[in-house]
Parts: structure tokens; C-alpha cells; sequence
């Protein structure tokens, strides 16, 4: 009688996560396309509304969180569109471990492509906005407290739609409402950074939102992902 | 035998269309199913079902008497799933494809598998992203997890497609082989199984309107 | 016949509950929105400080309010559905949708209108506006999810998962909406907004809008259950019953048909209890 062997939950996060980021690793141009957009937009910005600092430095903390919003919403269907097509997502389903911890794993590995890069180009961002540099840290901080919440939520949109023809649109018209909470909380505590005042509290707001999200986010995608695969 | 997936009052309803309701299948170690029928008949869904990918519009599936929902984990860690995606990713190699499935079902490799690419006709291939092979070969990247998984129960949709005559005659062997080691297997194919090295059992799902 | 019976044969049941519910619902809905129309707009009181123009909010609360209560109504349906997979849940998704979207439009249509004579303008980023403004989204949101798939049951599920995340996020997006206008209150036009919100109201007022509220849910509730209906009789259109259904009113309107026919239909509609 054949018996299989026991796999830890760890081991399997460990492999998948492994897997993902090598296969995102050779296809490098797909990861840096949202990049480049996120750092064009705010670009354009300026050439809009014209290059006064004062200007800019008012409407910094908007425009470069509607940016990021925005550029997140070009590479979210990475997550799982390619896993889709191939059929490693239904094997996903298939791993002796909850779909939960899988699909951590891949909310994860999305975070640490999509929003690393994002976070290590922040200050050139708040350069080119002209943000008064006090804000600059507060500035990081909702970022790094935020882009998770951009992760999990974005990988419910995605496990719903991953199985349409044309679910891009569609992707954003689903997200960008349930995305508004975190969008205020952060301008909040980086323009109370601006002017001077402590944004410890839309911080701790932003980081509450953040740990509501990936704790729950994991049940809507497997919920989702059953509903995409069959 | 023992009975190791026991399928009871299967309901599968898709669209508006019922696909089959009350059917019953208990497959013991050692034996072959083959689930026959025409297109559209159900036969993938059913595959589904079994292996706890979709929901049955009612009665249930268990595995050594457990229903799979309760103890997916113990399921899982004893069933190999290939359906009609082969779950290759294209920019992994050959290798790289067959570390990860084994790692993630508890196999141990000693030594990167060589040898079981070697049967499935992949020599020289083992190191080029899967994108650069041709659709046979690709599955043969799927099926070589045949060879590495010691998982009892196989339920495989069409594993035959794409596979040239040698091809097919090497997957009758290690079906054989499973099955004498107190395997089963659940399949799918188009062809009749014609080989003298085991019994199918066949199961036939019939169009309804 | 038998290979029906197990889930198909709740949609039936359904079917015939919601046609003997509609009557009990309409009657009181149309008396009630004819009273609180001609009490409201020609008896109530005009307001001290909006005069006359006040008069929308027998159309405009009304709405607002429903229009939550009705994404609450919808995905606690999305519950049913995903839980014990029932197919009625299921439509009932798409018979809320459309009329809770509705709703929701029509508060911040009359919102608009109200705010033209007295803030002076059409839109302002008042909280409530805005709040109401992303359950539209949220709303559209469903409805584009549901019809986006092929498979009609994977779509309701989608909508109900979907419905299921925004009803708990709601609570979330008020609050920051909420907590966003205070904290951007800088222009004239909301903090007048802010004064004109009464603590207390007239009873003379109060009365026909409390009558509004009830008529506006009575009404609602009867489109949701007529779009309901007619979700189970299209999907449900080449099953006896529900060809028997139809053939009734055929009936009815022109009796060509020959009598075989109709006992045919009697026997197979009975069970109905139309």
C-alpha cells in the first residue's frame, strides 16, 4: 500500500513563493511596466497644473497616491492571469495545505515585486512633487502600511475576475470603491505631516485597514478562486 | 480491497443542464476507472468533483471513508490531479517544474530528476523553459510527475492527448505499476485503453438533455 | 420529471410565494406613496428657512435610505447563496441590484436638484453625497460582475462574494468619507450644509416622511419581487410549470386554445397554487 508523506504548511509557502518570484524573475518587463507608469504619471503633474512648489507640495500626497492606486491596478492581474491560463492554479488548490496559506503566498510574492520597487522610489517621487521633507517619512510609512492592503484587496478583484476575457476594466470598476478608505487615511497623515502635525492617528487607521485586510482578504480570494476555476 | 475514494448520489447541474445526478463510484486499491461517455457528457466535471475542484449540486465524495471537505489535508497529500492544464509553468524548466511539485507534495529529492525526464523522453530538454517545447512535451513535463509522486490515488483528464505511440505504451507501464503497488487511478481518454497489462473498469456518463 | 425535483423545485415554490406576496405589498405601497405624496407636498408645512423647496426629501430620504438597506438586503442574499447554494438566493441578487442602483441614483439625483436652489450649486463633496456616490459604484460593480461571466451560476456567486466584501466595507468607506469632510471642511458651502441639518423636525414634517420611508420600501420591494419572478420564469421558461404559468394568462386573454391543451396545463399548473 503506497502512502504519501506529510509536507509542512511552511514548506509549501516556502516553495511557492520561491516559484513565483523566480518565475516573475524572467520576465523582468512585466514588473517594471507599472513602475514606469506610476513614475510618468507624477511626472505629468506638474506639467499640468503648472510647477509652482507651493502648488505641488499641496496636492503632492494626492497625486502620488492616486498614482500608486492607479499604476497597482496595471500589474494586479499578474497575480493569478498567468497561473490561470497554465493550470498551476488549480493545482494550487489541490496543495495539502489551506488555499489560505497559499494564497498568502501569493499576495505576498505580488507585494514584494509590485510594492518594494514602489517603496525604494518613493523619495524620487516626493522630490518630484516637491513634498516638504518632513513629510517624506510619513509619506513612506503609508506606503509601506498600505501597499499590502493594495496586494490582498487587489487579489480578491483579480480571483474574480481572472477567468473573463476582458476582466481589466472590470478589475478597476470592482476595486477602486472598496480602495477609497485607504486612499483618505494616507493623504490624511501625510498632509497632517505637511503641516506639522502628528499623522499617528490615519496611520494607525491605515495599519488597522491593513491587518482587516489580510485577514480576511485570504477567504474572499479562495471563495473567489473556486468560483474562477471551474 | 480497500476502498479508497467512495463517490455517493452525485448531482452535477451546469448552466441549465443536468449532467449526471445519482451516481455512485467506489474505487478500490488497484483498480482502473475509466469514465466514458461523449462530449459535454460531464466527464471533466465529474473528474472535478472527485477531486474536490467543484462542488457536486449534492451527495458527497470521501476518501478512506473521510468526506474530502473535512480533511482536505490528508486528501490532498494522497492524490495526483492532472487535468486538462497541465499546471507547467512556461518559465521554468523542465527540472525546475518537477523540484517544485515534488517539494510541495513531500517528496524528497536526492539529486534533481534526471533520470525520470530521461523516461518520458526529455533528454537534453531538462534545462530550457518549458515555453521553448513543443505541447507534447510540455505534458510530458506534467505526466513525469507520475513517476515522483507517491501519492495512491490518480485522477487524470485525458492523460493520453498529445503523447506519440511510445509515449502512450510508457504510461500503461507505470499505470500498471501503480496499480500493482495498491494504486488507483481515475482517468478520462477518447481511446479505448487497449493493453494486456491491467483491467479497466469503465464507467459511462450518457449526454442528457 | 424526477431529476428536477431536488434544487429545481424551490424556484416553483419560490415563484408562487412571491405572486401571492405581491398583491399584499402593492396595494398598501401604491396607498401609502399617493398619501405620503399629497400629504407631503401639498399639507406638510413649508420649511422656515428652504420655504417650499424642502418638499424633496419626501423622495429623497426615502430613497437614501434604501438604497443602503437594500446592499445589505443584497448581500446577506450573496450569504444564502454561497452558504446552501440556492438558486433563488441567487436571482434575488440580480432582482436587488438593478432597483437598490436605482435607488441610489434617484437620492443623488434629488440631492442635486435640492442643492441647485440652496447651496447654489449642483454637486458639492458633501459626505453623504459622496458616500452615496460609491455604493453606485459598488452597486455597478456587482451588476458588471454578475453578467461578465458566461456561466450565469458563477456569475451570481462572483456578485455574492463580491456584495459580501463591500457590505463590510462599508462601514469603513462612511466612516473615512465621513471623517474626510470634516477634515477638509474649508469651504462655505458644506459648513452651511452642516447648519441647515435640523436636530428636531416638525411633526407636521416627520409624519408624511415616516409614510414616505414606509411607501418607498413597500414599492421597492414589490419591483424586487416582480424582477424576481421574472428571473425564475426566464430561466425556468422550458419546464412545465412554468410554460404552464405563461399558458394561464394566454389562456385568459384569448381562449384559442383547445381543451386537451389546457387540461394539459391545468394538471401540470395545479401544484402551483397560482
Amino acid at each position: 500500500m503506497l502512502t504519501a508523506n506529510k509536507g509542512s504548511t511552511f514548506k509549501v509557502f516556502k516553495q511557492l513563493v520561491k516559484r513565483d518570484i523566480r518565475v516573475a524573475s524572467r520576465q523582468r518587463s512585466d514588473l517594471l511596466n507599472p513602475l514606469i507608469f506610476l513614475i510618468i504619471v507624477v511626472t505629468l503633474f506638474p506639467l499640468g497644473v503648472g510647477p509652482g512648489p507651493d502648488i505641488l507640495g499641496r496636492i503632492a500626497p494626492g497625486v502620488i497616491w492616486v498614482s500608486a492606486l492607479l499604476s497597482s491596478m496595471l500589474g494586479l492581474e499578474r497575480l493569478f492571469r498567468d497561473d490561470f491560463r497554465d493550470g498551476a492554479l488549480e493545482q494550487m488548490l489541490l496543495l495539502p495545505v489551506a488555499v489560505e496559506i497559499s494564497v498568502l503566498a501569493k499576495i505576498l510574492v505580488h507585494w514584494l515585486l509590485t510594492a518594494l520597487p514602489v517603496l525604494i522610489i518613493t523619495p524620487l517621487l516626493a522630490l518630484l512633487m516637491n513634498l516638504p521633507l518632513q513629510a517624506w517619512g510619513t509619506l513612506w510609512l503609508t506606503l509601506f502600511l498600505g501597499t499590502p492592503v493594495l496586494s490582498a484587496a487587489g487579489a480578491i478583484g483579480v480571483a474574480l475576475t481572472v477567468s473573463l476575457n476582458k476582466g481589466g476594466a472590470l478589475l478597476s470598476l470592482l476595486l477602486l470603491p472598496l480602495l477609497i478608505p485607504l486612499l483618505i487615511f494616507a493623504t490624511a497623515a501625510v498632509e497632517a505631516a505637511v503641516a506639522g502635525v502628528s499623522p499617528a492617528g490615519p496611520l494607525a487607521l491605515i495599519g488597522a485597514f491593513m491587518v482587516l485586510c489580510i485577514t480576511l482578504a485570504p477567504f474572499a480570494v479562495k471563495a473567489g478562486l473556486r468560483v474562477s476555476v471551474n | 480491497m480497500a476502498v479508497l475514494l467512495e463517490a455517493n448520489e452525485l448531482m452535477s447541474i451546469r448552466g441549465e443542464r443536468m449532467l449526471f445526478s445519482d451516481l455512485q463510484l467506489s474505487v478500490h486499491a488497484g483498480e482502473i476507472w475509466q469514465i466514458v461517455g461523449p462530449n459535454g457528457a460531464g466527464k471533466s466535471s465529474l473528474l472535478r468533483i472527485l477531486a474536490g475542484l467543484l462542488t457536486p449540486q449534492a451527495g458527497s465524495v470521501a476518501f478512506q471513508q473521510n468526506p474530502i471537505a473535512e480533511d482536505r489535508e490528508t486528501f490532498y497529500q494522497n492524490l495526483l490531479f492532472i487535468g486538462h492544464k497541465a499546471g507547467v509553468k512556461a518559465e521554468l524548466t523542465a527540472i525546475e517544474n518537477l523540484e517544485f511539485y515534488a517539494a510541495v507534495q513531500g517528496v524528497e529529492l536526492h539529486e534533481p530528476p534526471y533520470e525520470i525526464l530521461a523516461k518520458v523522453g526529455l533528454v537534453g530538454l531538462e534545462d530550457i523553459p518549458a515555453q521553448g517545447l513543443s505541447a507534447g512535451q510540455q505534458r510530458r513535463i506534467a505526466l513525469a510527475r507520475l513517476w515522483l509522486t507517491q501519492a495512491p490515488l490518480w485522477i487524470l483528464d485525458e492523460p493520453f492527448t498529445a503523447l506519440d505511440v511510445e509515449g502512450i505504451a510508457l504510461l500503461h507501464t507505470r499505470f500498471a505499476e501503480h496499480l500493482s503497488a495498491g494504486g488507483a487511478i481515475v482517468l478520462t481518454s477518447h481511446q479505448e485503453l487497449i493493453t494486456e497489462l491491467y483491467q479497466v473498469k469503465a464507467l459511462t456518463l450518457r449526454y442528457q438533455h | 420529471m424526477w431529476r428536477w425535483l431536488h434544487p429545481y423545485a424551490k424556484p416553483e415554490a419560490t415563484f408562487a410565494l412571491t405572486q401571492k406576496l405581491i398583491p399584499w405589498f402593492a396595494l398598501p405601497g401604491i396607498i401609502l406613496v399617493l398619501v405620503s405624496l399629497v400629504w407631503g407636498l401639498a399639507f406638510a408645512p413649508p420649511d422656515y428657512q428652504q420655504g417650499e423647496s424642502y418638499r424633496i426629501i419626501f423622495v429623497h430620504v426615502p430613497s437614501a435610505m434604501w438604497a443602503m438597506g437594500f446592499y445589505v438586503g443584497m448581500a446577506i442574499m450573496g450569504v444564502i447563496a454561497l452558504v446552501w447554494q440556492i438558486r433563488t438566493a441567487e436571482l434575488a441578487i440580480l432582482a436587488i441590484a438593478p432597483v437598490g442602483a436605482v435607488l441610489t441614483f434617484i437620492s443623488l439625483f434629488t440631492g442635486a436638484i435640492w442643492g441647485q436652489p440652496m447651496w447654489g450649486t449642483w454637486w458639492v463633496w458633501d459626505a453623504r453625497l459622496t458616500a452615496q456616490l460609491i455604493l453606485l459604484f459598488l452597486y455597478l460593480g456587482v451588476m458588471a460582475l454578475y453578467v461578465a461571466f458566461e456561466d450565469e451560476r458563477a456569475g451570481a456567486k462572483a456578485a455574492s462574494i463580491l456584495a459580501i466584501v463591500g457590505v463590510i466595507n462599508i462601514p469603513i468607506i462612511h466612516y473615512s468619507v465621513y471623517w474626510w469632510n470634516t477634515l477638509h471642511q474649508k469651504s462655505t458651502v458644506t459648513r452651511a450644509i452642516t447648519r441647515l441639518e435640523a436636530p428636531s423636525i416638525a411633526p407636521e414634517m416627520l409624519w408624511p416622511l415616516l409614510v414616505s420611508i414606509l411607501a418607498m420600501l413597500l414599492v421597492s420591494i414589490v419591483l424586487v419581487l416582480m424582477r424576481l419572478n421574472n428571473e425564475i420564469l426566464r430561466r425556468e421558461i422550458h419546464r412545465p410549470w412554468a410554460l404552464a404559468e405563461l399558458g394561464i394568462t394566454l389562456d385568459s386573454s384569448a381562449k384559442a386554445h383547445n381543451d386537451a391543451e389546457k387540461k394539459n396545463v391545468e394538471k401540470k399548473g395545479g401544484a402551483d397554487a397560482v
